[in-house]
């Protein structure tokens, strides 16, 4: 649907969109041809019908619970890594550290996305989602914590004095021993 | 024993991939550093013309130096310098192969090699009374089967075979402090005069035996009057003298063993005497010369021992010693100075009236007059006599003169630098570069390409020279601008003679040279001497219409009270743009924190009455000056009587003359040190003008250390009075060595530690907030290096994260010394093999780069150390943590690793002081070694880690990048056409 406002905003005079499956037809200029039903376009009458939908609410929510779970994998597979690369900041450990940072910030980035094909009426995605956010927050933390153990962090006070110029006096003093 | 070799492999490995070495490749010398040798002013010099395949000239200098020169090119042949205390006194050549030198005050005759200045013997002549010396070698004497050198020092008299050094016989000649004033030998005899001055007032006549040295008669005879001191004689028993109030001119003969003096009256030869004439030191034939009246009178003595004026000339002039010429007859030569011209006349001893020669030469006015002149004859093709004169000038420089010219001249002056500086040279102005590099730009392509050849190893022999030459004679390095990265600077140097040079970073030459009017001797200055140089005005913010300028602090002569002079002296030009003096006495110069709208900064002198002076002076400037006068002080250290003392400026003195710029001063504290236990002998300071980048140091754990970093800290060591003396002149027991830190502002000890059983001499640096200092420990019988280092503990409450963030700390605020705040010392000493001449620390622009010690060793070499190996932080066992930090693990001494001579193979004879200056480049400092020898060098104390090497081959880069660019170019169009095939499939 977005996607179909997007081509049509992009100055295009006329599109033909063979996937619209909104069931208003408030928005749409040219009415249905007779005989057409936009409400019939899912055959639910039979009840075999039914328990196929069923099934297949089973399946999405099952699945969706899946990749909300995947990060969780993730998370064993960066800790061994950081494990891996020790705490010296050198290229290896860096990369890691930034992979670790940006694979939760992305993801997410991309909740929405992620649970896009298993979004039913009949899903209730809102508990996987909010699992792999939360595992997801999990791996963030862990790269910052891995950041932090690598000294990145500016926690210290060394951090926000280290440059600081020395002071200036108020007296100035000077002299010796006389020239001989 | 095979495993033995892989430990020490590996720790070889390990070691050398710690410490950062510092050594160049066997080609890189000479490309950013440069080396010049000097000899000094010289005092005597002995040509040895005859026989000589190659023609040499034998000097001695004052710098100690006896070296021999090629007459030809005036470049060194060999040359030996001796220590600061074994002064020349003395120079000649025996059995025509030997240079014979007498030294310290008599008491070392050494022979040198001609050909190759190997020192082939030494005779150490002690002897009880100390005396004159004086060197003697007659031409053909033989005691035995040995030529003979005679020697008179600390009143002995010595015959000494010239072949091997042996002391043929010795006579104690003097008993009541007398001084033998000549030794005369007459040739073909067997007996030896020798002429003594007993008390200025009796005049001794010795004939001795020359091959026993037996005392065969001894004639003396009491003069009333007294003598002035200098004889000269004008035949081998005729001299001539002046008595005690320098108006009557007595002649003493002397012949066998018979004295008579006859008196005569300067007046009677000049009628218009007053006043006391002086002898002058003159060996003439028949003649002698004496200043009267600011004029020099040559006086010839007749065979009826009659006197007679023969000529009178200018004071200005310079007499040669006589010259024997081929047939018997004697010559000397006589300079005169003209006007930027010098005249030049050599005359036969026996007839004033004709010049065997006479020659005017142009001579800069910069030289000043001539000092000293030494002839010497060589035979003209039509058998005629041909002279050359080497002159000394007033400024040190050294000319040889031949047929009316200059053959070759030395620079001698810089081998003895008082003081350096430094100083930008101009902007680059635009349209003038731009022009130069595209006319360069197929030579610039040249070079690269010839680079880049050597870096992929296919040059030739020749390419490789080629290079090398090309690094060298970069034009880039000598160009009179200054550059991006601020290599290029003027070293503007102040000599011993009064006068400045501005040498050139890039290649050492000389781009001007002024000899300082008030630094010449003059009526109302009799002995002028520079004291100090100091940056007058550097120009940051008028670069383009000012012009930086040094200013020149000397003296009139040696007392403290003597009447100082100030010269002012533009540093591009070279010119002397004011002059100050001979006004009130300068004993300490103090360069003040404030400059004027025109970027001049103020200074304060301060006189023998501790009467303070402000300059310049202009009312801008006392208005500067008073605006700040609550918050200046200054410190004394009075060195006889221990005493340290803090002054404040505080209002106008009160002179017959009104002077505004004049203030007195007042006492604020004193600091006594017991003069039975302690004596001061080093004092050190920071650099004003250091640059330190932070006031924190952050250790391993994240936690800070604040260093507690005031300009206004001197650190002071003390000796008991016993251990002042050489090292080893006392036992460790009753030596000892304090150090003090000491607030100047306040009087307040930071800290004080004493180092029993140690002894100066001390040599130290104080840089940020540490000092390192060198020292003997006698118990250990080894020179010892310790640091100071000094934290602010006041500073650490600062622990809040939050606040610092939102920028609520006083770590910024600016601080008094007087809110004493808490400090903590941190020390730690080490053994170190060297003794140090001296020691310096490098400088950069920022001072951010870590720093290194530089230290001049006894072997007139410049070492470079860094200051990790002196940080009191170090233990036996460091922590991974603090390893990571930097940290070495202690030992009990100081490594030295031979590639961090910063003089690598060179030598900087007679090494005084090293000056670094920082370069534009943070990295990078200038560095600078003076002695009789300059030594210009480069140094990144981290390396150069903010700019590509000068080897890096940019032609390289290009040619990669362009390579690659067409490779992708090459690449795309590839691509495109398969896909457009595959489309077509």
């Amino acid at each position: 649907m977005d996607k179909g406002k997007a081509v049509m905003g992009s100055g295009r005079r006329w599109a033909v969109e063979f996937t619209d499956n909104s069931t208003s037809n408030s928005s749409r200029d040219i009415p249905d041809p007779p005989g057409f039903t936009r409400a019939s376009y899912d055959p639910d009458d039979s009840a075999g019908s039914k328990q196929k939908k069923d099934a297949e609410a089973n399946w999405k929510a099952q699945k969706a619970w899946e990749v909300a779970q995947a990060p969780f994998k993730n998370l064993f597979m960066m800790g061994f890594m950081m494990w891996m690369s020790g705490s010296t900041v050198h290229l290896f450990s860096i990369g890691i550290t930034f992979s670790a940072l940006w694979q939760p910030i992305n993801a997410l980035r991309g909740v929405g996305k992620v649970f896009e094909p298993y979004k039913d009426n009949r899903v209730d995605l809102l508990a996987p989602k909010l699992v792999f956010i939360a595992l997801n927050l999990v791996g963030l933390g862990l790269g910052i914590w891995k950041l932090n153990t690598l000294g990145l962090l500016p926690t210290h006070v060394s951090d926000w004095v280290s440059s600081l110029p020395p002071v200036q006096e108020v007296e100035y003093s000077g002299g010796g021993i006389p020239f001989y | 024993m095979n495993m033995a070799i892989r430990v020490f492999l590996l720790l070889l490995i390990i070691f050398s991939s710690i410490f950062p070495t510092l050594c160049i490749y066997e080609d890189q010398v000479g490309h950013m550093d440069w080396h010049q040798q000097y000899i000094g002013k010289v005092k005597h010099a002995v040509f040895h013309t005859q026989k000589a395949a190659r023609k040499r000239v034998i000097v001695s200098t004052e710098e100690n130096v006896v070296a021999s020169l090629d007459l030809r090119r005036g470049e060194i042949f060999w040359r030996h310098v001796l220590g600061p205390n074994d002064v020349i006194d003395a120079i000649d050549i025996a059995l025509g192969k030997y240079v014979i030198t007498l030294s310290s005050g008599g008491t070392i005759l050494r022979a040198w090699n001609l050909p190759d200045g190997q020192m082939m013997w030494e005779s150490i002549l002690s002897g009880a009374t100390p005396s004159n010396s004086l060197l003697s070698i007659p031409t053909n004497l033989k005691i035995g089967k040995d030529d003979v050198v005679f020697v008179y020092g600390s009143g002995c008299l010595y015959a000494v075979a010239s072949i091997d050094g042996e002391v043929i016989w010795k006579k104690e000649l003097t008993s009541e402090g007398g001084n033998i004033q000549q030794l005369i030998y007459p040739d073909g005899t067997d007996i030896i005069y020798a002429v003594v001055l007993v008390g200025l007032a009796q005049f001794d006549a010795y004939q001795i035996n020359v091959k026993t040295g037996e005392l065969l008669k001894h004639s003396s005879r009491v003069f009333p009057a007294g003598f002035s001191g200098d004889l000269s004689f004008i035949t081998s028993d005729i001299a001539v003298t002046l008595d005690t109030t320098g108006s009557v001119l007595v002649a003493v003969h002397f012949q066998g063993g018979a004295i008579s003096f006859h008196q005569t009256h300067v007046s009677e030869l000049d009628r218009d005497f007053s006043g006391a004439a002086v002898m002058l030191p003159t060996k003439l034939p028949g003649m002698f010369a004496l200043e009267i009246n600011k004029s020099i009178v040559f006086i010839k003595v007749t065979n009826e021992g009659k006197l007679e004026v023969v000529d009178t000339f200018g004071r200005s002039t310079a007499v040669t010693e006589s010259l024997y010429l081929s047939e018997g007859q004697q010559a000397f030569g006589l300079v005169q100075q003209g006007d930027g011209e010098i005249i030049l006349t050599v005359k036969r001893g026996d007839d004033w009236k004709s010049n065997l020669l006479q020659e005017t030469i142009q001579m800069d006015y910069q030289r000043g007059i001539a000092h000293k002149v030494f002839v010497n004859t060589y035979a003209r093709t039509d058998r005629s006599n041909g002279f050359r004169v080497l002159i000394v000038m007033e400024d040190h420089s050294l000319f040889l003169l031949q047929q009316g010219e200059i053959v070759w001249s030395r620079e001698d002056g810089l081998a003895s630098v008082t003081d350096v500086i430094a100083s930008e040279l101009p902007v680059e102005k635009d349209g003038v570069s731009v022009a130069k590099v595209e006319h360069n730009l197929f030579e610039w392509l040249k070079g690269h390409l010839l680079k880049l050849k050597g870096t992929l190893m296919i040059a030739t022999p020749d390419d490789i020279a080629a290079i090398q030459k090309m690094r060298l004679q970069s034009s880039e390095k000598s160009k009179m601008t200054r550059d991006h990265n601020g290599f290029r600077k003027l070293l503007i140097v102040l000599t011993r003679a009064g006068k400045l040079f501005a040498l050139h970073t890039g290649d050492g030459r000389i781009v001007w040279s002024l000899l300082l009017d008030s630094l010449r001797k003059s009526e109302t200055c009799q002995n002028p001497r520079g004291l100090s140089l100091h940056q007058w005005q550097d120009p940051h913010h008028h670069v383009l219409d000012e012009n930086p300028s040094v200013l020149v602090v000397g003296r009139c002569d040696h007392s403290t009270d003597s009447p100082g002079v100030l010269s002012i002296v533009d540093t591009y030009t070279g010119q002397e743009r004011n002059r100050m003096g001979p006004a009130h006495s300068i004993t300490r110069v103090i360069p003040l924190p404030f400059t004027d709208s025109v970027e001049q900064r103020l200074h304060l002198l301060l006189d023998v009455n501790l009467q303070a002076r402000l300059y310049p002076r202009t009312t801008e400037a006392l208005d500067i000056f008073l605006r700040e006068l609550g918050n200046i002080y200054w410190y004394s250290a009075d060195v006889d009587k221990g005493i340290l003392k803090g002054h404040a400026v505080q209002k106008n003195c009160i002179l017959e003359i009104a002077d505004s710029y004049c203030f007195n001063t007042r006492d604020l504290w004193s600091i006594v040190l017991p003069s039975e236990s302690e004596k001061i002998i080093a004092t050190v300071t920071r650099d004003l003008n250091e640059a330190v980048h932070t006031q924190a140091k952050v250790t391993s754990d994240q936690e800070v250390m604040y260093k507690y970093i005031s300009k206004n800290l001197l650190f002071l060591a003390t000796v008991s009075p016993k251990a002042v003396g050489p090292t080893g002149s006392v036992t460790p027991e009753e030596s000892w060595l304090v150090v003090y830190v000491i607030d100047t502002v306040t009087g307040r000890i930071l800290h004080h530690m004493a180092h029993h059983g140690s002894q100066g001499p001390v040599q130290a640096v104080f840089s940020e907030n540490w000092v390192v200092y060198h020292y003997f420990n006698l118990k250990a019988h080894r020179y010892e290096m310790s640091v100071i280092e000094i934290y602010d503990q006041s500073r650490l409450d600062n622990k809040d994260i939050l606040k610092l963030l939102l920028g609520k700390h006083n770590l910024t605020s600016p601080i008094t010394a007087y809110s004493r705040p808490e400090v903590i010392i941190k020390s730690q000493s080490y053994f170190f093999t060297h003794s140090v001449k001296t020691l310096a620390v490098t400088s950069t622009a920022k001072g951010i780069t870590s720093k290194q010690l530089l230290l001049g060793t006894i072997g007139d070499q410049v070492l470079a150390l860094d200051k990790r190996f002196l940080d009191p932080r170090r233990t036996i066992n460091p922590t991974q943590a603090e390893k990571e930090e930097g940290i070495i693990p202690l030992t009990d001494s100081l490594p030295i690793i031979p590639q961090s001579y910063v003089t690598h193979a060179l030598k900087v004879e007679g090494l005084r002081g090293i000056t670094t200056v920082p370069a534009k480049l943070e990295s990078t400092t200038l560095v600078f070694a003076y002695g009789v020898d300059l030594f210009f060098t480069r140094l990144a104390p981290s390396r150069t880690y903010d700019s590509l090497t000068e080897d890096f081959s940019y032609a390289l880069l290009l040619i990669t990048i362009v390579g690659l660019v067409i490779a992708i170019f090459v690449t795309w169009v590839w691509s495109e056409k398969k896909e457009l095939k595959e489309k077509w499939r």
